[in-house]
């Protein structure tokens, strides 16, 4: 079996099995990369890096979108 | 009428503001946060005739991707989507979250607002210059709320911001222009567009910033906390015309006594 790795997103831990990108990780999630956007502790992940970026253990993701506000 | 020249100013047709490079027709900008549902959140706005609309950077809900996305209701096709800060207490949040916005929507007009703590949830100043500086020198555009405070307000646009926009009233408040002389010397110093943002309760509030002689106004709970929203919407689309060529047309003089509107001459005796 493939390695785990213990990884925080939005605030929930969340075990991703390795090697795992940003990439894959929006993927497992079923994300629309289009309408995401990715910081990885407290940087910011561009778009055309996500498969290139790994997720390494300890990793602090943050995925946002927009939402209705004022 | 043939071959006369519109003597009247401008037409509605020709009249349009631009903030950042990009001209639009709507004066109004509105919110898309508060309504019932993003059925009637895209209804409203299309009645509102807005052509920006403001949205907000939250977390995604992992535990339910599929659900419907704002995007699906109002589309940034045929929106422009500023990116706001609502919620944001420090300039390190609201500077983070805009570049999290950047990413998401790959452009660089957006909304800055540094809070203070409730209830009134005024502008912090000094936060928001922090914020402006940091953004403006990334490459940011920035339309930021503000205090009803002509030196601030000259400050940030001195700073490199696109747009100022003071509060009328507290946000969400509906108190409507609490300080409308305040409002007025912004306007009148400011060489970048003026937006009254937030404190709008009614249409009347919105055609008098308007009429004041604002670019454009912003306002969210107004019309989603209206009984019926969409309804609203169409009463603030008509106000903010309704106070944009009042304040072309030039309000009369007030007189402090009567002065009649029918000739005194042919009266029957």
């Amino acid at each position: 079996m493939a390695e785990s790795i213990e990884i925080t997103i939005n605030g929930e831990a969340r075990f991703i099995r390795q090697p795992a990108s940003v990439a894959d990780l929006l993927t497992v999630l079923s994300l629309d990369t289009r309408k995401v956007a990715v910081e990885r502790n407290l940087e910011i992940v561009p778009r055309s890096a996500y498969a290139a970026t790994a997720l390494a253990a300890g990793d602090t993701l943050e995925i946002v979108h927009f939402i209705g506000g004022g | 009428m043939d071959g006369m020249q519109n003597q009247g100013g401008t037409t509605p047709d020709e009249d349009s503001w631009e903030v950042a490079g990009q001209r639009f027709r709507s004066r109004l900008i509105v919110g898309t946060g508060r309504y019932k549902s993003l059925e009637e959140t895209g209804e409203a706005i299309a009645a509102s005739g807005a052509e920006i609309v403001t949205v907000a950077v939250r977390r995604v809900n992992l535990s339910d991707p599929g659900a419907p996305m704002l995007q699906d209701f109002v589309d940034p096709k045929t929106y422009t989507y500023l990116p706001n800060t609502a919620g944001c207490h420090t300039a390190q949040d609201a500077v983070r979250t805009l570049r999290l916005a950047r990413e998401a929507g790959g452009w660089n007009l957006v909304k800055l607002e540094v809070l203070g703590p409730p209830p009134f949830l005024y502008p912090d100043m000094p936060a928001t210059f922090e914020a402006a500086e940091a953004l403006i020198k990334d490459g940011f555009q920035v339309m930021v709320y503000c205090a009803d405070d002509p030196l601030a307000a000259k400050r940030l646009e001195e700073m490199g911001c696109v747009a100022v926009m003071p509060l009328g009233a507290p946000i969400g408040s509906g108190l409507g222009l609490t300080n409308p002389f305040m409002l007025r010397s912004i306007i009148q110093n400011a060489k970048v567009p003026v937006l009254v943002d937030a404190g709008i309760g009614t249409a009347s509030e919105a055609a008098q910033a308007m009429e004041l002689g604002c670019d454009a106004v912003l306002l969210n709970s107004a019309i989603a906390h209206a009984r019926e929203p969409v309804r609203m919407a169409r009463a603030m689309k008509a106000a903010v015309e309704a106070g944009r060529h009042a304040y072309l047309a030039g309000r009369m003089p007030r007189n402090y006594s009567a002065d009649a509107s029918s000739p005194m001459s042919g009266l029957i005796k």
